[in-house]
């Protein structure tokens, strides 16, 4: 294991991603901020979690690390290089991705040998057939897949099988970095623990890092080590993940806590009920972007937009919990 | 007496690779003003039941039942015009995806108001009242202006709230609730959970949730029916299901939640639900159950009694011999 290697593989600082959308015949172009001032490390053999609700950001988040999208602001450094689109080709052999959507996220019409060679194709085009399949059938053994898998066609496997398909897909270049956006959420229960254990057993053995994109806190709370609780295209809360779910700091963090359904019916209790909905992300109120659904909202957070700051681990609002 | 009462209720659909049973001589009752959470993986038949019951299966659906009534009347008896003044208005459904329930072309106030002018007597004054009053109750702000909108210029979780207006709106005394929060982010499904439990307090009608979310069931159900590959596997209180499960289904799905977990690796069930084609011939569990010996693979299980949870399973994991057997 290399969990305890002190170099981060992927640095990010002030990320940010801007969209500009509309801007047709009748309307003003305007931009959404989709992600903004974002920072963090994520470290081998260990789990960073993104948390938050849909429009959040913690999807273009995840294409950002994944070089599908170029950041608008900030930097990011990806196993100490630089990751400007100029050596995107040569970084993305570090970083992969599993979708959430394993119907969706395999080519139907290719076997599974072909969708886990297709990586090997591209990128080491000095291998030979034989060596490509050898890799191949490697991979299939360590995500759990049998032998006789490999002639056969997406449409024959069940979502938990197809989603370790992804996965080995994801693995077929020894990435150091494996962003996990919503990977079991498509899944029963019965089969969500097989993918979970999975990937915990796949980190132990090749000590990758993994962005973990949920919106399942329970799910998160087993996985991850540490936490980025997103809103609105911000970090609101960020932490070891123990401290965060021990003592939530940010005001939505705790009500998101809350909401979180717990599976034990005598625990039933008072949920912290939140007002409202997300605002729209074209009209991301001035100041705090929680104020408007907070309870502790006071006249300066709807003024001055609250920094991630503070102690013992730092959440962006005026007025803390604890 | 029991509201809406099924008995050995089997769908089988009719496919091009021969009859699909999606549903397994499954029993179920639903008291007035109760809450029974249906819950199960997917292709366990949970909303096939259901739209039976509703009536809503297309016709390549074959629906055979002992007994299927609603409030004493049986629904199979019924003639197809009046089983629909019966649907939407004293049994109504909502559906997982509030945005594609919803007809699109139309503004969400004309399609609440279509179902007061199919089931009651009101003229276009009274149903815009009842319509304006509807909104409110389910929290809609600003609901005179609101009922002018489109679907597709609302939120998903204000969809879901008009779905739940429609579905209340002429009174039902039993609503079926189909994954009703699954499409939606926590915070909103927390909204929505509330505001079914305090209409449902309010009226007094009975509710079905379906569902495959335990956190879901745990804290709003009352009684808990689990289903499995088309079969009703077990019923319990929900306090007595989450301490002391009958089924081994249950026991393994529960402990397969992460937030059950001791340890780092979860417990697992290995393998599959079986599909049309590989449908074991003694209990449909045994290929995945760690207790399965050779009687569970070849014989069908009985239902257990009510002390056993009427666990669809020869050994029920709380019984007096699975005991003695772990002892020794």
């Amino acid at each position: 294991m290399t969990g305890t290697a002190s170099e981060p593989v992927v640095v990010a600082k002030a990320l940010g991603r801007d969209y500009s959308v509309g801007g047709g015949l009748f309307s003003r172009p305007a931009t959404v901020r989709a992600v903004a001032g974002t920072s963090f490390e994520l470290y081998p053999g260990r789990t960073l979690a993104v948390v938050g609700e849909s429009g959040c950001g913690k999807s273009t988040l995840a294409r950002m690390v994944t070089l599908i999208e170029e950041p608008t602001a900030g930097a990011l450094s990806i196993d100490g290089h630089a990751a400007i689109p100029a050596n995107w080709a040569g970084l993305r052999e570090s970083v992969q991705i599993v979708f959430q959507d394993p119907y969706g996220s395999l080519n139907l019409r290719q076997r599974v040998g072909a969708i886990l060679e297709e990586p090997l194709k591209i990128n080491r085009k000095d291998m030979s057939a034989s060596a490509r399949a050898e890799k191949a059938r490697e991979m299939m053994r360590l995500v759990g897949l049998r032998p006789e898998h490999y002639d056969r066609y997406p449409h024959m496997f069940s979502g938990g099988q197809r989603q370790r398909i992804a996965v080995a897909r994801a693995l077929m270049l020894e990435p150091k970095v494996l962003v996990l956006d919503e990977p079991v959420s498509a899944l029963d229960l019965s089969i969500q623990s097989q993918i979970l254990n999975l990937l915990l057993d796949l980190q132990e053995r090749l000590g990758l890092a993994y962005l973990f994109i949920s919106h399942d806190l329970s799910v998160v709370r087993h996985v991850a080590d540490d936490l980025i609780v997103m809103y609105l295209g911000r970090p609101v809360e960020t932490g070891p993940k123990d401290a965060v779910f021990a003592a939530p700091r940010h005001p939505y963090t705790k009500a998101l806590l809350s909401a979180t359904p717990s599976a034990d019916p005598a625990g039933r209790r008072e949920r912290i009920k939140l007002e409202g909905e997300l605002p729209s992300p074209l009209a991301v109120p001035p100041g705090c972007p929680f104020a408007p659904r907070c309870w502790k909202a006071q006249p300066r957070c709807r003024a001055e937009r609250p920094e991630l700051q503070g102690a013992p681990h730092p959440a962006a609002c005026f007025f803390p919990e604890a | 007496m029991s509201l809406l009462k099924l008995r050995n209720l089997s769908v089988e659909f009719a496919t091009a690779g021969g009859g699909f049973r999606a549903v397994d001589q499954v029993d179920l009752d639903v008291a007035p003003g109760e809450i029974l959470a249906i819950v199960g993986e997917s292709g366990s038949g949970k909303s096939v039941s259901m739209l039976a019951a509703m009536g809503l299966l297309p016709w390549t659906a074959t629906v055979t039942a002992d007994e299927m009534s609603f409030d004493g009347r049986d629904l199979r008896a019924m003639s197809g015009r009046a089983r629909r003044r019966l649907v939407g208005r004293d049994m109504a459904m909502i559906f997982q995806e509030p945005m594609s329930s919803l007809n699109p072309c139309f503004t969400v106030g004309f399609q609440v108001k279509e179902a007061l002018r199919q089931h009651l007597d009101l003229n276009r004054r009274a149903r815009h009242a009842r319509a304006v009053e509807l909104f409110e109750m389910v929290g809609i702000p600003d609901p005179e202006k609101r009922l002018g909108n489109f679907p597709h210029q609302m939120s998903g979780g204000m969809n879901q709230r008009v779905m739940i207006a429609i579905a209340i709106a002429c009174k039902p005394r039993l609503l079926i609730a189909d994954e009703p929060t699954t499409a939606l982010d926590v915070t909103i499904q927390a909204q929505i959970l509330d505001l079914l439990v305090s209409l449902q307090r309010e009226t007094g009608m009975a509710l079905i949730l379906i569902t495959h979310d335990m956190g879901v069931v745990a804290e709003t159900a009352e009684r808990v029916s689990v289903q499995y590959a088309g079969q009703k596997v077990e019923e319990q209180r929900v306090e007595g299901l989450f301490d002391t499960p009958h089924h081994p289904y249950t026991a393994a799905l529960l402990a397969a939640l992460p937030e059950r977990a001791t340890e780092r690796r979860l417990p697992t069930i290995p393998g599959v639900v079986p599909g049309q084609f590989d449908r074991p011939e003694g209990c449909l569990f045994s290929p995945r159950c760690r207790f399965a010996d050779e009687t569970c693979r070849r014989v069908p299980p009985p239902v257990q009694g009510r002390e056993l949870g009427l666990a669809r399973c020869h050994y029920p994991i709380t019984s007096d011999a699975r005991r003695k057997e772990s002892a020794s």
